[in-house]
């Protein structure tokens, strides 16, 4: 069974179709890349994938593991495995982020009817995940986000990736926003968390970033569709010739 | 509402109430008539109503209706009663000072210990030898003269210059008369470069739609430390209007902070004045209300002299059908230069029929200042709340985190750190009641 | 900045303490008898040749007047006003209908051209055009209806207005033309019971503007009137209606100057704006009445109530206002804001001097749903004067979706004045968004002296700050008026620093 699969996906937002049936299987262990120009919906697939309000999913289904995932509550869907990374993470003022990793961790574990973590083992596995990360120990005491740089709060997506463990990460534009060395550090954790369980979907406008995290399959969206497949020669292609072949093909 | 009868204003009953109450309260003759003088002060203001601009959010007339007979004096079973609620509400380390129903109850109070470090009397000892200027205040209010008029008693603490308290002090507050009226007044007085922490404490023993009208007069000396924490934790049906006098030295430390969590009906109303240079304040609190709640916290800070700070930081959660009303006031007197005055205000609404008043003032009258104040209302951030839930919490849970890390920037401004976990845990209590 | 320069240079050339305004139009008057009463009401109702319905709707607002006192929740003090010392109507004589501008009595033309403000429309009044190629690309042109004492003596562009089936003409006129207009909206946004102000006015209005915009027109220029009170004890309570009707759009513009006396005249105005669906109303006021003298004597009291009402969806109403004369300002021009996804904006500037006292501010009263205001507010206080901010936003239970921002900062300019704010917020659902913010300070000393060193004087300095501290109302103003609002202020300002 794949692990994720989209099927004739329709959306709107506010009266207007965003995506006009979009069809996507990933499954277990693969790493796609959807690559696409501003505008072709790239982000609302995966807020829809994620379940944030104020879309309205007109037609299609997403199953997660053959499971309705339109059915489940966003949290559900954290905890059945769904993680989606932030093109912009928020910052939230008061909630420190220690206290913040813990709720949500334990959350997803007791939504799983798993135990919560002991408080050791959490502190170990946060100091280990961030010391790779590069994540010093006071920033996360601070508030979720609150004054961290565009390459600290991607790295903070990362680290919660690392500590959930997630079998579907969708990383939204992670590069935006990121110089070269900060990007680097981005991908290279997000590679470790490669894994034949784990799948991952990068969307990205550009193809520079997956010269660091290298993709199985490659799909070009263009106005709300899947308009091509292919290999990660396909992102290279891209890169040279542009996305306008793709504009009268959707 | 159970206390909101029919009547309003000032009526039969309530001069009926101080002609039978008359002969109980403490004080020499003189006293007697300048209890009468209030009470006639009242009975022509009547209970303050929305056109009183100072209760234009707080009507006590359609809230309250009418002032509820006195209670008695505590008996063995009242006390017995108010023991298991002051077990309960006790602050781990604090000595106690209790009033049941309005009344000072030694029993139940550290006296011995809290004598060893500072003076403490009750009301009634105080106006039976001393003159009564204790019940003299400077405001003209209906609810303050009525409580110079019928207060019973209340505790009486002066903290000698240089006293550094090695625990911090709790006056307890216990309901356990139901439909009936407590009546206190307190006076702390806190002397020259002494240390001391505070707490007031409003609670409940079972009573039901009982009325408290607290006066609380605090002077605090030059270079002075003090913390001072108010917790009204009411029945739910109950009535609190507290009116608070505070006088403030020079080079002083002022670290207050209010949360109301209960009460049909809370009221503080606070006179800040700063008559001492080079002090600070951090004035903060905060209203957690539910069902048909509604909770005025309103404040006046006085900048008498100049090179004083202040800083308010107030948060007001509001659920149901709950109102939550603001009023903070600076005043920055002609002379008061180099004043630094700030405030912040902000509501949290949780539902579609809650409702959250504002009216942040500033009175300006020096020109080298610098003043400001800020206030919001909104709901929970939709943003936020997604991002959370996207991690896995539930969404009463991914509210309740943002509404204490909404509520904690208020109460993260509370100095002592026990204090500080006390207030958080009172807090989560009341998001876990919610849900 | 080269309008600053030219502040700057204004600054230099005006004697400190001297009203430029403050001149007296000697003509003859026609003047209803003192005091007030039904038969004033009457009188002047039978001069305007009135019909019947309208002397009976100044009546009852008459009778009702008598049930009511005079507020005093506001930050002002004044002696208690004699309503029986006062002439309630005075109008140029001799007068007959104006048809064209040759008829207006030259004296006051001379008076629009000692105002100097707002310049162009004296041009204007005077019939002056600019000759084909020399037209300034930046001035618009402006039709104006000047009110003088109480009575309107002229208004401008008539037939080119009317070509676009605008009505803008003195609303005693529109009251004879247009009675169904009149009647349909008169009292509709500020009923004659509102306040004791309003009520007065109600009664004993003598004259105003009105103007009609029908669906779908954008009016072809800025509508202006200008107001000015000559007569000694005159009060002045003109009347303004501004129906904005669906799809439409129109500028309004207000300036009004009284002469120098050493008693206090009384200003009592009502403005009533509709905005129906989808249209917009922007209305500038740039207020200058003599203010009193430095001792604190004379000078207009001036207790206006101006409203708007965004009666249609998607209709906006926008206040500019630039405050500097009066020896009291009680004002607080308001947004209703009934139709859903309609907005509401207040920026104003009110500028305080000598024993001025200014209590203004506005009201936002979100009834629809999505409906958004915003309030910008700048307030400056001086020499021994009392500046007060009072607003009120509030958001009813079904306004879902309401925003407001609010933004009020004062400025303090000496030791001896007094800046405060007394804001108002109501939010009833969960839905509504507001946010408040509010500053006082004072002229960084930093910065003056920066200016200083680079070689302006004290004055120059502090008029270059309070125009940056302004400009963010500035820029709402229609920009002739705008360069007129900066001389002002500068000027109102003269003698605050010692």
């Amino acid at each position: 069974m794949p692990l994720l699969e989209v099927k004739d996906l329709k959306v709107r937002v506010e009266e207007r179709e965003i995506l006009h049936g979009l069809t996507l299987t990933v499954n277990e262990g693969e790493v796609h890349a959807i690559m696409g120009p501003n505008g072709s919906g790239k982000s609302t697939l995966s807020h829809v994938i994620a379940g944030k309000p104020g879309y309205e999913v007109t037609d299609g289904q997403i199953l997660f593991r053959g499971e309705d995932l339109l059915e489940m509550s966003p949290d559900e869907r954290a905890a059945k495995g769904v993680f989606l990374a932030f093109q912009y993470p928020v910052e939230i003022p008061g909630v420190a982020t220690m206290t913040f990793l813990r709720t949500a961790l334990n959350a997803q574990r007791k939504a799983r009817g798993e135990s919560e973590y002991s408080t050791p083992d959490f502190l170990k596995k946060v100091r280990e995940v961030s010391k790779s990360l590069n994540i010093p120990q006071d920033m996360l005491k601070r508030g979720v986000n609150v004054g961290f740089s565009g390459g600290e709060k991607k790295r903070n997506e990362v680290l919660q990736m690392a500590l959930f463990e997630p079998s579907l990460c969708i990383l939204d534009e992670m590069d935006s926003g990121l110089d070269i060395d900060a990007l680097r550090i981005a991908a290279d954790g997000v590679n470790a968390l490669r894994s034949p369980k784990r799948a991952m979907v990068v969307i990205t406008h550009y193809q520079r970033l997956l010269n660091y995290i290298v993709p199985d399959v490659v799909h070009v969206m263009s106005k709300g569709r899947v308009v091509k497949s292919g290999g990660k020669d396909l992102a290279l292609e891209l890169e040279a010739s542009g996305y306008a072949q793709f504009e009268d093909a959707a | 509402m159970n206390v909101a009868l029919a009547k309003t204003g000032s009526g039969r009953a309530v001069s009926d109430l101080f002609a039978s109450a008359e002969g109980l309260l403490p004080g020499s003759p003189a006293i007697k008539a300048a209890r009468r003088q209030a009470f006639e002060t009242y009975e022509r203001l009547g209970l303050p109503h929305r056109r009183i601009e100072e209760w234009k959010y707080t009507d006590l007339r359609a809230l309250v209706g009418e002032v509820l007979p006195l209670a008695a004096s505590p008996d063995a079973g009242a006390l017995s009663k108010a023991a298991d609620a002051v077990k309960a509400h006790a602050i781990a380390g604090a000595r106690k000072l209790v009033l049941v129903d309005g009344v000072f109850a030694a029993d139940l109070s550290d006296v011995k210990a809290i004598a060893a470090e500072a003076s403490v009397k009750t009301l009634r000892e105080t106006l039976e030898k001393d003159a009564g200027d204790i019940l003299t205040t400077s405001s003209t209010d209906a609810v303050i003269s009525l409580n110079a008029a019928l207060a019973t008693d209340g505790v009486v603490l002066e903290i000698a210059d240089g006293a550094q308290l090695s625990a911090p002090i709790q006056i307890i507050h216990v309901a356990t008369a139901a439909s009936a009226s407590a009546y206190s007044r307190s006076r702390v007085r806190i002397g020259k470069g002494a240390r001391a922490t505070f707490i007031e404490s409003f609670v409940a023993a079972g009573a039901k739609a009982y009325q408290v009208n607290d006066a609380v007069i605090v002077e605090i000396g030059d270079n002075a430390d003090v913390a001072h924490i108010r917790l009204m934790d009411d029945a739910p049906d109950a009535v609190n209007i507290t009116s608070q006098f505070v006088t403030v030295g020079a080079d002083t430390k002022l670290n207050f902070f209010n949360m109301t969590t209960g009460g049909a009906v809370s009221r503080l109303q606070g006179f800040i004045k700063l008559a001492g240079e080079g002090s600070e304040l951090s004035i903060n609190g905060v209203n957690l209300l539910k069902k048909t709640e509604h909770g005025d916290l309103t404040l006046v800070v006085d900048h008498a002299v100049p090179n004083c700070t202040s800083r308010e930081i107030f948060r007001a959660v509001i659920d149901d059908r709950a109102h939550s009303v603001f009023q903070g006031r600076i005043i920055v007197r002609p002379d008061a230069q180099k004043t630094d005055g700030k405030m912040m205000t902000r509501a949290l609404l949780l539902s579609d029929e809650a409702e959250a008043d504002n009216k942040p003032e500033l009175e300006i009258f020096a020109d080298d200042v610098s003043c400001g104040h800020g206030a919001t209302a909104g709901a929970l951030d939709d943003t936020l709340l997604f991002y959370l839930r996207a991690r896995g919490l539930p969404e009463k849970d991914a509210q309740a985190l943002l509404i204490q890390a909404f509520v904690g920037e208020a109460i993260e401004q509370i100095a002592d750190d026990d204090l500080r976990e006390h207030v958080v845990g009172m807090a989560e209590r009341w998001l876990e009641r919610r849900s | 900045m080269p309008a600053v320069q030219e502040t700057v240079e204004r600054v230099k050339r005006i004697d400190v303490d001297q009203y430029r305004y403050g001149f007296e139009t000697l003509i003859e008057s026609d003047k209803a008898p003192k005091g007030l009463s039904e038969e004033t009401v009457k009188f002047i109702s039978a001069k305007k040749n009135e019909p019947a319905w309208m002397l009976q709707w100044r009546l009852e607002a008459y009778r009702r007047w008598l049930t009511m006192t005079e507020p005093t929740w506001a930050r002002v003090d004044y002696p208690k006003i004699d309503f029986q010392d006062l002439y309630y109507y005075s109008a140029p004589k001799p007068k007959k209908t104006v048809t064209s501008l040759d008829e207006i009595d030259p004296e006051i033309l001379k008076t629009y051209e000692k105002l100097g403000i707002p310049l162009r429309e004296v041009a204007m009044l005077e019939g002056v055009e600019p000759k084909p190629g020399e037209e300034d690309p930046n001035r618009r042109k402006i039709a104006v209806d000047a009110v003088f004492d109480s009575v309107s003596v002229a208004t401008t562009f008539k037939a080119e207005l009317k070509k676009a089936g605008v009505i803008f003409m003195p609303i005693s006129e529109a009251i004879r033309e247009h009675p169904e207009l009149v009647q349909k909206y008169l009292g509709s946004v500020v009923p004659t019971s509102d306040n004791f102000y309003a009520t007065l006015n109600s009664a004993v209005f003598s004259d105003g503007s009105f103007v009609y915009v029908p669906p779908g027109v954008r009016c072809p220029m800025e509508l202006s009137t200008y107001f000015r009170i000559n007569e000694r004890n005159t009060g002045q309570f003109e009347r303004t209606l501004i129906i904005a009707d669906k799809g439409s759009y129109v500028s309004y513009l207000e300036g009004c100057t009284a002469p120098q006396r050493d008693e206090n005249q009384l200003h009592a105005a009502v403005v009533e704006l509709v905005a129906h669906d989808d249209a917009e109303i922007k209305y500038s006021t740039v207020q200058n009445w003599y203010p009193g003298n430095s001792e604190g004597k004379g000078g207009i009291y001036n207790f206006v109530t101006k409203r708007g009402d965004c009666r249609g969806n998607n209709s906006k109403i926008s206040w500019t206002q630039v405050e500097t004369g009066s020896a009291i300002t009680w004002k607080y021009p308001s947004c209703i804001l009934r139709g859903d996804n309609s907005r509401g904006e207040f920026y104003s500037i009110a500028i305080s001097n000598g024993f001025q006292q200014v209590d203004s501010g506005t009201k936002m009263i979100h009834l629809g749903k999505n409906t958004t205001s915003r309030i910008i507010s700048k307030g400056i206080a001086a020499g021994k004067s009392q500046n007060t901010y009072r607003g009120l936003v509030t958001a009813h239970r079904k306004a879902t979706g309401a925003r407001n921002f609010t933004a009020c900062d004062s400025l303090l300019i000496g030791d001896k004045c007094g800046a405060h704010t007394v804001p108002y917020i109501e939010a009833k659902n969960s839905s509504a968004t507001f946010e408040h913010e509010a500053t006082t300070s004072k002229i960084s000393e930093d910065v003056l002296f920066y200016c200083i060193q680079r070689g302006l004087s004290q004055e120059e300095a502090v008029g270059l700050v309070v125009n940056g501290f302004v400009k963010d109302v500035l820029q709402q103003l229609p920009m002739e008026f705008a360069v007129e609002a900066q001389k002002l202020i500068s000027i109102s300002l003269e003698g605050s620093v010692g």
